[in-house]
């Protein structure tokens, strides 16, 4: 592989994950502390709650692992690569 | 410090291979041997499981029969929290079988040490960390919930599409195609990260410190095969409301 390109697509694959856990961290901060909040408001309603978040943090972490799989195609499989 | 043959071995252990398959030649397609392999060893282990809960079943049930009923009671409250009590029966099959076989697969690769089997290339892993796997899966929901939409309504079905104004017609139909990318890249890359941050965390400390992110991996394929199978019961129901 040319060491440009190998060198631009590491430092692409950082930052492709870097970037990519910067908004769904800060989502899912706020979604775990609101689900505490309920928590301690309704400890009767946990189950549910747990449920939800799950769900939705699963949700937020999905947006992270499309940087991941940019990444890893950069990595394992580099289209530019001739 | 260490001998030769140490580090040799544990990075051998901790090799990543990403992208290395073992083919097969099938009528002139090339498949990936190794993730076959992995499928049909779960598919021998679910028969398994549900043979022994339902040979000589019981009112009263025991032992293996306990635990399979308790398996089954969990897929079909995933199937009637989302789909409601009036459409579930028909679609627990369905959940069921995602939610199990991606359970199974998951935990097969987070539990199995196949690194031990030598293949001439690529590795033993989860199926569930090849895209093709994932993707078979996830275009799988989609007819799912096509078929359901256009079984119960007909031709209506369609009607969603404009829905709630005209206007949102491409990002109705975007939304078709967003939903297996999204549920297949969630899958696998999640089960890769787990492998891929084990094979690194390995190759650099090999004893005691990899084991909170081999929990970490097995909580997380149970997450992702509970995920997914949510996910696929609110699409049907979707199509279905």
């Amino acid at each position: 592989m040319d060491s440009i390109i190998s060198a631009a697509s590491v430092i692409a694959a950082g930052l492709s994950i870097g970037l990519a856990a910067i908004g769904p961290g800060i989502g899912q901060g706020n979604a775990a502390g609101q689900a505490v909040e309920g928590i301690a408001r309704q400890p009767e309603a946990e189950n549910k709650i747990r449920g939800t978040l799950l769900l939705s943090l699963a949700f937020m972490e999905a947006l992270t692992i499309y940087g991941l799989v940019v990444a890893l195609a950069l990595l394992f499989a580099n289209p530019f690569n001739v | 410090m260490y001998p030769e043959t140490f580090y040799s071995n544990t990075f051998t252990l901790a090799d990543v291979e990403v992208g290395k398959h073992f083919y097969w030649n099938i009528a002139g397609f090339l498949v990936h041997g190794q993730v076959l392999i992995v499928i049909w060893f779960v598919l021998l282990l679910l028969l398994g499981f549900s043979f022994l809960g339902t040979k000589d079943a019981d009112r009263i049930p025991t032992s293996w029969q306990n635990f399979m009923e308790a398996a089954v009671d969990f897929v079909t409250d995933i199937a009637r929290d989302q789909l409601g009590e009036s459409f579930y029966k028909e679609w627990i099959p369905f959940i069921g079988t995602l939610f199990l076989f991606i359970f199974g697969c998951n935990w097969a690769g987070a539990v199995i040490p196949w690194k031990l089997i030598q293949l001439p290339e690529g590795e033993f892993a989860a199926p569930t960390n090849d895209i093709n796997t994932t993707v078979a899966l996830a275009l799988l929901t989609s007819f799912a919930y096509f078929y359901a939409g256009l079984s119960k309504k007909g031709l209506g079905y369609f009607k969603r599409y404009i829905q709630p104004l005209p206007l949102l017609l491409p990002i109705n139909i975007l939304e078709d195609f967003t939903k297996p990318l999204s549920l297949s890249f969630r899958l696998f890359g999640n089960v890769l990260a787990d492998e891929l941050t084990i094979s690194v965390l390995t190759s650099l400390v090999p004893l005691v410190v990899p084991l909170p992110i081999m929990l970490l991996g097995i909580f997380a394929g149970s997450v992702q095969a509970l995920i997914f199978s949510t996910l696929a019961a609110a699409y049907i129901a979707e199509a279905l409301e």
